[in-house]
C-alpha cells in the first residue's frame, strides 16, 4: 500500500547470500523489489494502434523506469516508473508468434478469460470491469509511484504531452491513488485495517525475514532466469532475452464496500468493542494490525506496530481449531502457514495502494467508489497468483468449511457462511454480505530493462 | 454415481483444465501408464520406498488428504501397464503441484521415470508433469461410498471422539 513510511532498503548490486545466484539488479525492474516512498499514484492502461507507435513510445519510457539498483533509499527520487505489458501487448508489438507460444498458458489467455477459475462470478466477473481492462485491447500498464499528489499531476501532464507524439497510443482508463490518512502508524486501507504486514524476503536480497514469516524465498519464485524452491531455474519463454528477470503481476482493482462493511459490524456488534472484534475475526487481526493468535480478547495496538512481533505465530500448534483466529479468516486463508503444504511455492509479493476518498467515520455510504488496486507478484501466475485465489480464497471446501469464502475479499453471493469457532458453541453467520467487488483485473510480464529494449527494437517481419 | 464418459457431468474449468466431479466416494484418480520394458522390478521397489517413508514420518502422505492408495501392475497383452489409483478429499487440480512436491521430496517422482511418455524435463517443469498425469487419468464411470462425501478428516475426528468418550466412560467407572 502506500504509505508514509520511508522506502525498504535495497541491497548493493552483486550482493550474494546463501549461496544463491547473483541478483541482476541493474537490470530488474524496482517494482518488486524496493517499495518507495510514494504517497500518491497512478496507472494508465494503455492500446498499441499500431507496433511501430508502441516501440517509439516506449523507446522514450525506458530511461524512466526504475531498476532495483537504482531506487534506494539514499537517493530522492521523487517518482518511480514500471512498464508492464499484457501478452496482447507483447503481440501488439511485434514478438513473433512462435515466441509469443512459449509463454505460459494463463498469461496466454489472460485473467479475464479464466476469470471462472479465479472465483470472478456474478457482480465480480470480466462483464462488469470498469476501464477497458477486461477488453483485448489492453496492452500495457505504466504504473507511476510519486512522492505526493502534485509530483503525480507533474507526471501526469508530462506522460500526457509525451503521447501527443505518439497517435498510435491510447490511454483506456486511468486510475489515482493515493494513501489514506490516518493517525495510526503504517497503511491502511478503507475498511481501516492496517495493511503491508507480511511481506516475504527474498534470498540474496539481504533483507532479513521478520520472526514467524518463515525462512527467505529463493528468487525464481519471483524473478524469471533464477533457481526457485525446486532447487533448478525453469525454462523461461523465448527469447530469453525478453524474459530473463522479469516476473509476472497480476492486477485486481477491489472496490470496498464500506458502509455495508460498517453496517454489519453494527449489526453483530452492540458495542464498539463488540464491532471491533467482529472485524478482527473477519480480517484475523485486529484494524491496528495485531494477531488475534497472540491477542485474542483485545486489541494490542503496540503489538500490531511491531514487526518484530506481528508476525510471529502459527496456527498448527497455537490455534488449531480458530478459537482465536478463525480457519475462514482472510490472513488464514492467504496465508495458511504452518497448516498448508508447499508455502513456500505459494508466496507472493504485492503491490500497489488505495484509491478513492476516505469514508468519514459515522457517514453513510455515499456511492462512491473506493477501493484497493494492486499488483501481485510472481514467477508463475498459475501456481502462485491462481491457486491462491482458487483454492484459498474462493474455495468452499478451504479447512472443510463447507459454505464459506474469503470474508474480506471472497466472492459473496448472500448464500455463504462465516464460522466464528467459540466454545461450547461455534457462531455460524449465515447470508455473509459482499463486501468488495473485483472492477478490473490483467495479467502483465513486467519485463527488465534488457526486456524493455528488446521490445522497443524490434521489428515488424 | 455413475458418472458419462468425459468423466464429469458439466465443464467446470480448473487451473489445469476440467475439474472432475466429488462423488459419493469423493475424488477417485487413477493414472494408467505403461511400463517401459525391463523396469518392472524397478516399478515394484517403489512399493518398500513409500512404506519406508511413511514409516519414517507417519504424516509424509498428509497433505494429498488421502483415504487410500494402490499401485498395481498387470499385462493387457500390450505390455506390462502401472495403474495408480486413489481415493481424495481433494480435487486434483487443486493439490497437484503439491502432490508433485511431496513426489519430489519423498523421491517417488523417480518412479514415473519408468514409464512411457513422462516428460524428460520433469524436474524443472511441473505444468508438464501435470498434463501427463492428465492425460493418463481415466476417470471412473461408476463410484460408490458406503459412507458418502466424508472424508479423511471427518473419520479420523469421529474415531477420536470415539476413543476420547470410550476414555471418558472409563473415568467414571
Amino acid at each position: 500500500m502506500l504509505t508514509q513510511t520511508p522506502p525498504t532498503q535495497t541491497p548493493a548490486v552483486g550482493v550474494t547470500m546463501e549461496s544463491s545466484p547473483r541478483l541482476e539488479l541493474e537490470e530488474i525492474q524496482h517494482f518488486l523489489v524496493a517499495r518507495p516512498a510514494a504517497l500518491a499514484a497512478r496507472y494508465e492502461f494503455l492500446s498499441f494502434r499500431n507496433p511501430a507507435s508502441g516501440r517509439k513510445w516506449l523507446a522514450g519510457m525506458i530511461d524512466k523506469v526504475g531498476t532495483a539498483k537504482g531506487v534506494h533509499p539514499t537517493q530522492l527520487d521523487s517518482r518511480w516508473v514500471t512498464i508492464a505489458f499484457t501478452w496482447n501487448g507483447l503481440r501488439a508489438l511485434g514478438v513473433a508468434e512462435d515466441a509469443l507460444a512459449t509463454f505460459p498458458e494463463e498469461f496466454r489467455q489472460g485473467m479475464a478469460a479464466r476469470a471462472d477459475i479465479l472465483g470472478a462470478t456474478g457482480t465480480n466477473h470480466p462483464d462488469n470491469w470498469r476501464g477497458g481492462i477486461a477488453s483485448s485491447d489492453l496492452h500495457a500498464v505504466i504504473i507511476l509511484f510519486a512522492r505526493d499528489d502534485k509530483e503525480r499531476e507533474r507526471c501526469r501532464m508530462e506522460h500526457e504531452k509525451y503521447l501527443t507524439q505518439h497517435a498510435g497510443v491510447e490511454v483506456l482508463s486511468t486510475l489515482d491513488l493515493g494513501a489514506i490518512p490516518s493517525k495510526r502508524s503504517g497503511a491502511h486501507e478503507h475498511f481501516g485495517y492496517r495493511d503491508r504486514l507480511s511481506v516475504p524476503a527474498i534470498e540474496g536480497m539481504g533483507d532479513e525475514p521478520t520472526p514467524g514469516s518463515g525462512r527467505r524465498i529463493k528468487a525464481g519464485e519471483f524473478f524469471l532466469g533464477y533457481p526457485d524452491e525446486e532447487g533448478e531455474a525453469p525454462a523461461l519463454p523465448r527469447p530469453e532475452i525478453l524474459s530473463n528477470n522479469g516476473s509476472y503481476i497480476a492486477y485486481m482493482r477491489l472496490e470496498e464496500h464500506v458502509g455495508a462493511f460498517r453496517d454489519f459490524l453494527k449489526q453483530h456488534g452492540k458495542t464498539k468493542d463488540e464491532q471491533e472484534l467482529i472485524a478482527a475475526k473477519l480480517m484475523g487481526r485486529w484494524r491496528s494490525g495485531a494477531p488475534l493468535v497472540l491477542s485474542p480478547d483485545k486489541d494490542d495496538p503496540e503489538l500490531g506496530a511491531d514487526m518484530q512481533r506481528n508476525n510471529d505465530f502459527n496456527y498448527a500448534k497455537m490455534d488449531p481449531h480458530g478459537y482465536g483466529c478463525p480457519l475462514g479468516a482472510h490472513i488464514r486463508r492467504m496465508n495458511p502457514r504452518d497448516t498448508a503444504a508447499n508455502m513456500e511455492r505459494r508466496r507472493m509479493i504485492r503491490r500497489g495502494g488505495t484509491y478513492g476518498p476516505a469514508l468519514p467515520e459515522d457517514a453513510p455510504e455515499d456511492g462512491v467508489e473506493r477501493g484497493i488496486a494492486a499488483f501481485i507478484g510472481c514467477a508463475s501466475l498459475v501456481r502462485q497468483f491462481e491457486f491462491a485465489m482458487n483454492v484459498w480464497m474462493n474455495d468452499k471446501t478451504f479447512h472443510e468449511l463447507g459454505n464459506e469464502h474469503d470474508p474480506i475479499c471472497g466472492t459473496q453471493d448472500g448464500s455463504l457462511d462465516f464460522t466464528i469457532p467459540k466454545r461450547p458453541v461455534k457462531k455460524k453467520i449465515k447470508g455473509l454480505p459482499q463486501f468488495s467487488t473485483l472492477r478490473g483485473g490483467a495479467y502483465f510480464f513486467l519485463p527488465a530493462i534488457k526486456g524493455l529494449r528488446y521490445l522497443s527494437e524490434l521489428e515488424t517481419s | 454415481m455413475a458418472i458419462p464418459e468425459e468423466g464429469y457431468f458439466k465443464v467446470e474449468k480448473g487451473r489445469y483444465g476440467a475439474i472432475y466431479p466429488r462423488t459419493p466416494a469423493n475424488y477417485g484418480f487413477s493414472v494408467i501408464a505403461k511400463v517401459k520394458p525391463g523396469r518392472e522390478q524397478a516399478v515394484r521397489d517403489y512399493g518398500k520406498t513409500i512404506e519406508d517413508a511413511v514409516k519414517g514420518a507417519p504424516n509424509v502422505l498428509a497433505p494429498l488428504k488421502l483415504h487410500y492408495l494402490r499401485w498395481v501392475l498387470f499385462d493387457v497383452g500390450s505390455g506390462l501397464h502401472f495403474m495408480y489409483q486413489g481415493i481424495f478429499d481433494t480435487d486434483f487440480d487443486k493439490y497437484i503441484e503439491d502432490a508433485v512436491a511431496l513426489f519430489n521430496a519423498t523421491g517417488v517422482v523417480s518412479v514415473f521415470t519408468n514409464f512411457e511418455g513422462w516428460p524428460e524435463d520433469w524436474r524443472t517443469n511441473t505444468p508438464a508433469v501435470i498434463k501427463f498425469f492428465r492425460e493418463h487419468q481415466a476417470p471412473s464411470f461408476l463410484e460408490y461410498g458406503e459412507y458418502p462425501y466424508v472424508t479423511a478428516d471427518e473419520i479420523k475426528k469421529a474415531l477420536q471422539l470415539k476413543e476420547n468418550f470410550s476414555g471418558m466412560l472409563d473415568l467414571m467407572q
